[in-house]
C-alpha cells in the first residue's frame, strides 16, 4: 500500500492560519478545565468526605454519573442543554460567536471535576488523621484546617496524578469535534480537507498530540521525584 | 480548671469510657496511666473535644464543651496539645509551624507571632533549626518543636498524649526535660505517659485507668508511696512496671 505522502502544500501561511490559534484554544481549554475542574473537584471531594449524608449522596451521584457516560455524550448533551442565550449573557457577542468553544470549556470543567474529585479524595485521605487533630487542637475551624493543613498536603501528594490526568484531558479535548468547536484537531482537519490531504494531516495531528503528551508525561515523572514531602 | 463530670463514650456499641469523673486544678500536674486500651488517650482527647462524648460534661475554665453555644475552636486555642506522633505540619517550615495558628486563629500580627514563636523555640533549645522543615529534625527535636508550637498560643493548660512513646530511648530525656521545666513553672498539665519516673518526681496527682474506667485518682505521693492502699489492678500494674 502506497500512501503517497506529500507535505508540499503545508506552507507557513497555512500553518499560521489554521494550526496556531486552534492550538492556543486547545491549550486554553485544557488549562481552564484543569484549574476550574480541580477547584470544583476539591469541593466535591470535601462533600463526599463530609458527615452530611445529603452532601455525600450528591457528590457520589455526581461522580458516578459523569464517570459512567462516554465523554462525547457529555459534550453533546451539555451543548444541547445549555440555552443559546446563555453564551451572549456571559460573554456578549463574543460568546454568541463562540458557542461550541465556550460550551466545551464548561463541559470539560464539570466533566473533569468528577475525575479530579476522586484524585483529591484519595489525596485528602492520604493525610494522616493526626494532622486534622493537630489543626483542630491549635484552634482551627474545619475550613481553616482543610485550607491550611490538609489540602496543601493532599494537593502536593497528588500533584503527579493530577498532572497525569491533565495530560489525558489534553488528549480528550480533541473530542470537541462532536460539536464543531475549533480546536487543534479541527485545524488539522480543515487543512486536510482544504488540500484534499487528510492522511497527511491526521498523521501530523497524531504526531503533534503525541509529542506534547509524551513530553508532559516525562516532565511529570521528573517532578514526582522532586516534590515528595519529607516526613 | 478542668472538671470532668461522669463522662461516657462509645465507639458504636463498644464503650471506651465509662462514667469518668475527676477534677484538675490550676497548677496541677496530672499523670494519666494504665494498660494499653484502657482509654487514657481517648480521655485526654475528650478534654478539648477532639473526641466527642455521649454522656456527661467537661468544663474547661468555666466553659462547657458539650454546650451547643460553645465556640470549640476558640476553646481549643487556649488548650495546648502535644501528640504521640508530633503532628507538626510537614509542608511548613518550623517557623511557619510556630506562627500559623497564632496568625490565623489568634489574629496576631506576623511580627508578634514570630517573636513569640522564636522565643518558645529558644526555650526548647532549637533556635538554630527555625528555617528547617519538620522532616529534617529527629523525633525528639520534632516533639520539642510541637511543644513550642503549643506554648506559642499561650495556653492555660497543656495536654500531653504519650509524648515520648514514639521516641528512641535516647531522645526521651530531652522531651521530658522540657516538660519538667514547664511543670516547675506552674503550668497546669495533664499527661498520658508511661514514664513513671516523671510521674513520681513531677506530678502531684495520678489517675490510673483500666477498661475505660478511672480506677485510681489520688496524689502521686499516695499512688507510689502507699501501694498497699491501691486497688488490685493498680497494684498489678505497678508491680509490672516498677520491678525493672
Amino acid at each position: 500500500m502506497a500512501l503517497n505522502l506529500d507535505f508540499s502544500f503545508l506552507t507557513s501561511d497555512v500553518i499560521k492560519a489554521n494550526l496556531v490559534s486552534t492550538f492556543e484554544y486547545s491549550v486554553q481549554l485544557t488549562a481552564v478545565a484543569a484549574v476550574a475542574g480541580t477547584l470544583l473537584g476539591t469541593l466535591i471531594a470535601l462533600m463526599r468526605l463530609s458527615s452530611q449524608p445529603a452532601l455525600q449522596r450528591f457528590a457520589r451521584v455526581y461522580v458516578d454519573l459523569l464517570r459512567s457516560v462516554p465523554l462525547v455524550m457529555v459534550i453533546l448533551w451539555f451543548f444541547l442543554l445549555i440555552p443559546s442565550g446563555f453564551y451572549s449573557t456571559i460573554a456578549g457577542s463574543f460568546g454568541d460567536a463562540h458557542r461550541p468553544e465556550l460550551a466545551a470549556v464548561i463541559t470539560f470543567t464539570f466533566f473533569e471535576a468528577a475525575y479530579y474529585s476522586e484524585i483529591m479524595r484519595a489525596g485528602i485521605q492520604s493525610v494522616p488523621r493526626g494532622q486534622v487533630f493537630a489543626g483542630y487542637a491549635v484552634g482551627m475551624t474545619y475550613a481553616q484546617c482543610m485550607r491550611l493543613v490538609v489540602l496543601p498536603q493532599a494537593f502536593r501528594n497528588m500533584l503527579p496524578v493530577l498532572l497525569t490526568q491533565t495530560v489525558v484531558l489534553f488528549q480528550d479535548t480533541s473530542l470537541v469535534y462532536a460539536i464543531g468547536a475549533s480546536d487543534w484537531l479541527k485545524g488539522f482537519q480543515t487543512v486536510g480537507n482544504l488540500f484534499n490531504r487528510p492522511a497527511e494531516m491526521y498523521l501530523l495531528a497524531a504526531a503533534g498530540y503525541f509529542v506534547i503528551s509524551f513530553s508532559l508525561s516525562m516532565l511529570v515523572r521528573r517532578l514526582q521525584a522532586k516534590i515528595q514531602i519529607i516526613r | 480548671m478542668i472538671d470532668i463530670k461522669n463522662i461516657s463514650k462509645w465507639y458504636g456499641s463498644f464503650q471506651v469510657l465509662t462514667d469518668c469523673t475527676t477534677t484538675i486544678n490550676k497548677g496541677d500536674v496530672v499523670v494519666v496511666c494504665g494498660p494499653s486500651g484502657s482509654g487514657k488517650s481517648t480521655l485526654i482527647k475528650t478534654v478539648n473535644a477532639l473526641e466527642p462524648i455521649q454522656q456527661g460534661d467537661i468544663v474547661v475554665d468555666g466553659t462547657s464543651i458539650t454546650d451547643k453555644k460553645t465556640n470549640l475552636p476558640k476553646l481549643r486555642s487556649r488548650v495546648g496539645m502535644v501528640f504521640q506522633h508530633f503532628e507538626l505540619f510537614p509542608h511548613l517550615s518550623i517557623t511557619d509551624n510556630l506562627t500559623l495558628a497564632q496568625i490565623k486563629v489568634l489574629g496576631r500580627t506576623k511580627d508578634e507571632s514570630l517573636k513569640r514563636g522564636l522565643k518558645m523555640l529558644d526555650r526548647v533549645g532549637l533556635s538554630a533549626h527555625k528555617d528547617k522543615f519538620p522532616g529534617q529534625l529527629s523525633g525528639g527535636q520534632q516533639q520539642r518543636v510541637a511543644i513550642a508550637r503549643a506554648l506559642s498560643m499561650d495556653p492555660i493548660v497543656m495536654l500531653f498524649d504519650e509524648p515520648t512513646s514514639a521516641l528512641d530511648p535516647e531522645m526521651v530525656g530531652e522531651v521530658l526535660d522540657v516538660m519538667v521545666g514547664l511543670a516547675h513553672e506552674g503550668m497546669t498539665m495533664m499527661c498520658v505517659t508511661h514514664e513513671m519516673g516523671f510521674a513520681k518526681r513531677v506530678s502531684n496527682k495520678v489517675i490510673f485507668m483500666d477498661a475505660g474506667k478511672i480506677v485510681e485518682d489520688c496524689s502521686s505521693a499516695d499512688f507510689f508511696g502507699k501501694p498497699e492502699e491501691r486497688s488490685p489492678r493498680a497494684k498489678d500494674f505497678l508491680s509490672k512496671i516498677l520491678q525493672h
